[in-house]
């Protein structure tokens, strides 16, 4: 067997091995890549940078562990900058019931970093029945919507929800969402109640929603592991975006090779 | 038969035509009927689950008690679920409780291994099958290199002709996203859109009756 032949048959575990060492050794050897700000990032951190601390955020953790690594770096980022601005922060699951076990603990430990209160800084509600019909029902009653907080108490006993009728309390909605959860927000939030949304989704889902972003219906858009990053450097505060970013620019360039290699092998056995 | 066929077919159609009307009246009594239809979709779902959870337990008692293969699996399910429900009961759900722990270390971190596996199966499978076969292909090729080199940091050290003042690969990935990308799926987009209010109409009118059944 050529070596051309060989290299086409190549064993599936020197390819995970190789994509093991792209994905591990990064984050034991930094090379300090710099990470160019996307114009959908930074309207994005525009508009939440011109808030005040009377305004509120509210992020809806539409996510399950499988996007866990691209969606959190998003999710952290996002409260941090809130936190520092003093924006108020509500949190949900309003899609995804597995999201709470992930948003939970990572908004709990943010608020005692900026030694937030309960209550009045930030709320999290959970996740409860009704997806799209919660999504429109918020635009109508906010309160009714959800009746309480994830802890079970009531909306109107928290300082910082007493105040939310419906959608014209709320400066902007994030959905982050691995799903096209983000789709029925801009259907029935932003169409219906005129609200302003943006969206953190995973780089396989980025493609989809430019004409959602060029049509003005999402103000900005974190795409993958490369928005968490862009957000990162925007507050001044790398963390697991920018870490993975080293990881993720040597797996694609692994990838890149081995469609390289294979085509090459290809097009040499084919010529013979 | 009418309890069946047409029944059902009148509330579709008698649904379809209020909702679609109110949406555009914009009086107190259409806000009464969607005010209300939005109660009543929540509650009716919240029931939803509860036959869901009866279904759960139906199939997989069935299974266990008739031994059908793999029961074992069947008994560990229901052990979960009912597991879950007393320890959230008794220590609740908040941070740092057994209920969030357990899906901490075991769900979330089996969802998230068995998924982060793909990345190993697609470098595999875009070394075997990612091919220059056609013209479409190499287009698909040279698309999905540039972007992929666009969305990573390192795509700007490797774009090099970047001296020369020619576009770096975020650039170019960026163009390709925001220009060609776009056009397809917004193409794509009014295709779906024109074809759910068909479908909708088909709906409404009786003429689609496939979620009937076969009766």
């Amino acid at each position: 067997m050529n070596f051309w032949k060989k290299l086409e048959q190549l064993d599936r575990r020197i390819i995970y091995v190789i994509i093991t060492l792209a994905v591990i050794l990064p984050f034991f050897f930094r090379l300090g890549l710099p990470i160019s700000i996307s114009p959908e990032v930074k309207s994005i951190y525009d508009y939440i940078e011109n808030l005040s601390p009377t305004d509120v955020v509210f992020i809806s953790g539409d996510y399950d562990p499988q996007v866990d690594a691209e969606l959190t770096p998003m999710l952290e980022a996002l409260v941090r900058h809130c936190f520092k601005k003093n924006v108020k922060v509500i949190a949900a699951n309003v899609y995804n019931p597995q999201g709470v076990g992930l948003v939970e603990p990572r908004l709990k430990k943010l608020a005692r970093e900026y030694k937030k209160v309960y209550g009045v800084d930030y709320v999290f509600l959970g996740w409860k029945y009704g997806g799209t019909l919660l999504i429109m029902r918020m635009g109508e009653d906010f309160q009714g919507a959800w009746e309480v907080d994830y802890y079970n108490t009531r909306l109107e006993d928290l300082p910082l929800t007493s105040r939310i009728q419906d959608y014209d309390d709320i400066a902007l909605v994030v959905s982050l969402t691995g799903s096209g959860a983000y789709i029925s927000w801009i259907y029935y939030a932003y169409v219906q109640y005129g609200q302003k949304l943006a969206a953190g989704i995973t780089a396989v889902m980025a493609a989809d929603s430019y004409p959602y972003l060029q049509a003005g219906q999402i103000i900005g858009l974190l795409g993958g592991l490369r928005g968490a990053a862009e957000y990162e450097q925007l507050i001044g505060h790398p963390s697991l975006g920018s870490a993975g970013m080293e990881a993720q620019s040597w797996a694609h360039i692994a990838i890149i090779v081995f469609i390289i290699l294979g085509n090459i092998g290809y097009f040499k056995i084919k010529k013979k | 038969m009418f309890w069946k066929k047409q029944f059902p077919l009148v509330i579709v159609f008698v649904m379809g035509v209020v909702m679609a009307v109110q949406y555009f009246i914009p009086h107190s009594a259409s806000e009464f009927v969607y005010d209300n239809y939005l109660k009543w979709g929540i509650t009716i779902g919240i029931f939803g689950h509860i036959l869901g959870y009866f279904s759960f337990f139906r199939v997989h008692v069935m299974k266990v008690k008739k031994k059908t293969p793999n029961w074992g699996y069947s008994l560990l399910a229901i052990f979960c679920a009912i597991g879950m429900i007393i320890v959230a009961a008794l220590d609740g759900r908040g941070t740092g409780g057994y209920y969030m722990n357990i899906y901490l270390y075991t769900s979330a971190a089996i969802n998230a291994t068995v998924f982060s596996l793909l990345a190993f199966y697609i470098s595999s499978a875009a070394y075997r099958a990612f091919r220059a076969r056609s013209v479409q292909a190499v287009a698909l090729l040279l698309a999905a290199i540039i972007v992929m080199l666009g969305r990573v940091p390192i795509g700007n050290y490797v774009s090099v002709w970047t001296a020369i003042g020619l576009p770096s690969t975020y650039d170019i990935s960026q163009w390709i996203l925001n220009v060609p990308n776009m056009a397809a799926k917004r193409a794509i987009a009014l295709g779906v859109g024109l074809g759910s209010l068909l479908m909708t109409l088909k709906l409404i009118l009786g003429i689609e009756r496939t979620y009937l059944g076969n009766q």
